[in-house]
């Protein structure tokens, strides 16, 4: 007979082997890009305008570009997004209704970011002539973050225990007053790291914006929400694939700086998240 | 006044909470509108079926068959690397390492989903590209096979995470029965877990596979863009996904090759929506 602690031990190194063959890689990714990427950076290159068919130069157009973007989109998504999360912890008891909210949710968070490419062309830039834009690119990153904001607030909405309610209700306020002034303070951390999760999903997304607002290159900055603006994860990708000849560094320095945004982002949700984990007193 | 200014709010608490559904048929309605009407000049078989994508001949030629097989032979490939480590290394996060060791775990595959397609697609250009290159001998690195590689990065995540929420919410007495009645601890993974959260690790996978099929800019930047019935996984290929990124730009507003992008549009919605329907059936069995 087989020796159970053989195939246990033989089993185990596999496991072992299976999560390495994941976090080396990873880790790898992340060395070579700061490696490649940090000498790249200079405060020239990130205050820049691109320069010889972005063979040269800065990439600040992109930087700004992106921050217009993630900020435009958060505007529309943050209040439509949080609302929705409230109804669905405190107001919503219908269950069918509950439930084709949730398949609802669950289907905008699956659909491919292409697709919002295509509904943000089809809908914001030509059904609403707002033509290739800031606003129809926010937008349609707005809609593409909603999944991840409504669902982390509502954890966090739901994460505040039923007494606090309780007690609020009984001394006489309102459904809308124990919801505006016990829960939501109680759910905050909670929100915010889903909203700088959502940020960091929109910083770093390229399909939804390629047909809705990113330009190709456009060395100044935009006066309007009408204006199209360079984004970074779109420079990255045009002047890997697009542009011959680009030197290494400029293309390592662009990653290292999209890169960093978006870790940074995710840094601060994990963070957020630790600290008000240990602080919580229920 | 304070009870009008309350009716206001919960009304567009409710609206809000709707929201979602409205946005998800709004979707639906625009690919349809734009999509549907290449079927007045390709017929729906011919659109799926035909051989031969050539948008801008005259006449245009609309078969997307040699992009479905390209997403089908990258998927494929994706799922092959990618089921069998993400759910071993589910197991190993879930089950046998150490308390400090998991925290770091997650974070690094945390990390890994927070990566940016178009980094990663950077990342396997400047690397992956030219060693699959010199391993094969091949005129070119940009195949289905490297797409397949880099993807697979990108199911991890999903499939880690989700494959460990289902181990993790097994009941604890299972596990304490099995070891109780002298299982190994590889035996009662395999023989209790694993059974006891297929479910979840069903769900899992798929949810990682509809990751993969809607992938775009990676795929884009290298498996080649030859949009040809691949012959190899050793061959560039043109995924759905990256048809519609490459030519969209190119298309005018309002013509065939448009609506045909559109039409390629509705494809892969169905085909993510059918993914995620299903997978959530799957999750919520164990309710």
């Amino acid at each position: 007979m087989k020796n159970p602690y053989g195939t246990q031990k033989i089993a185990f190194f596999f496991l072992l082997l299976a999560t390495l063959l994941i976090v080396v890689p990873v880790g790898l990714i992340v060395v070579i890009i700061i490696q490649k990427g940090l000498p790249a950076i200079s405060w020239q290159f990130l205050t820049d305008i691109p320069r010889q068919g972005m063979r040269a130069g800065g990439i600040f157009p992109a930087i700004i570009g992106t921050l217009y973007l993630v900020s435009g989109a958060v505007a529309f998504a943050l209040p439509i997004g949080l609302l929705a999360a409230i109804y669905l912890s405190e107001y919503s008891k219908d269950t069918i209704i509950n439930r084709i909210i949730r398949l609802a949710i669950v289907n905008l968070s699956g659909v491919p970011s292409v697709v919002y490419g295509l509904f943000g062309l089809a809908l914001f830039v030509v059904f609403f002539k707002f033509g290739a834009s800031i606003l129809s690119g926010a937008l349609t990153l707005g809609i593409m973050i909603l999944p991840v904001i409504i669902t982390t607030s509502r954890e966090a909405l739901e994460s505040v225990p039923q007494s606090f309610r309780e007690v609020s209700l009984s001394l006489g306020a309102s459904k809308w007053q124990t919801i505006r002034h016990i829960v939501l303070p109680n759910a905050i951390p909670g929100i915010l790291t889903g909203t700088i999760l959502g940020l960091g999903r929109a910083a770093g997304e390229t399909a939804p914006i390629l047909f809705t607002v990113a330009a190709f290159y456009l060395p100044q900055l935009p006066k309007s929400v009408f204006d199209q603006v360079m984004a970074l994860p779109y420079h990255l990708y045009v002047i890997s694939t697009q542009v011959p000849n680009v030197d290494e560094k400029i293309r390592y320095g662009t990653a290292f700086v999209l890169l960093a945004i978006v870790l940074i982002m995710n840094l601060v949700a994990i963070v957020i998240r630790y600290k008000f984990r240990k602080r919580k007193k229920w | 006044m304070q009870k009008f200014k309350e009716l206001f709010i919960e009304k567009l608490i409710l609206i809000c909470g709707v929201a979602s559904i409205f946005f998800v048929g709004l979707i639906f309605i625009f690919l349809l509108k734009e999509g549907l009407a290449v079927f007045k000049t390709t017929g729906p078989f011919d659109f799926l079926l035909g051989r031969k994508w050539y948008p801008i001949s005259e006449p245009a030629q609309l078969g997307i068959l040699p992009l479905i097989m390209g997403s089908l032979v990258v998927t494929l490939g994706a799922a092959i690397i990618s089921v069998p480590i993400g759910v071993g290394c589910a197991i190993y996060i879930a089950e046998i390492a150490p308390l400090k060791l998991k925290e770091v775990l997650k974070a690094g595959i945390e990390l890994l989903a927070a990566i940016p397609s178009v980094v990663l697609g950077f990342i396997g250009m400047v690397t992956l590209v030219p060693l699959i290159k010199s391993i094969f001998k091949l005129p070119t690195g940009l195949t289905a096979l490297s797409g397949s590689i880099m993807l697979a990065f990108m199911a991890m995540p999903t499939i880690v995470s989700i494959a460990e929420d289902a181990l993790y919410s097994v009941p604890k007495n299972y596990k304490e029965g099995a070891l109780a009645l002298g299982a190994t601890k590889w035996q009662m993974i395999w023989r209790v877990m694993l059974p006891a959260a297929s479910s979840g690790i069903l769900a899992a996978i798929m949810l990682g596979i509809g990751r993969v099929i809607g992938e775009t800019m990676a795929v884009m930047m290298i498996t080649g863009n030859a949009a040809v019935m691949p012959g190899s996984i050793l061959v560039p290929v043109r995924t759905l996904t990256a048809t519609i990124a490459a030519e969209m730009g190119e298309a005018v507003v309002g013509s065939e090759h448009y609506f045909a992008l559109f039409a390629i549009g509705i494809v892969l919605f169905v085909i993510s929506f059918a993914i995620n329907v299903t997978a959530d059936l799957f999750l919520h069995k164990r309710e």
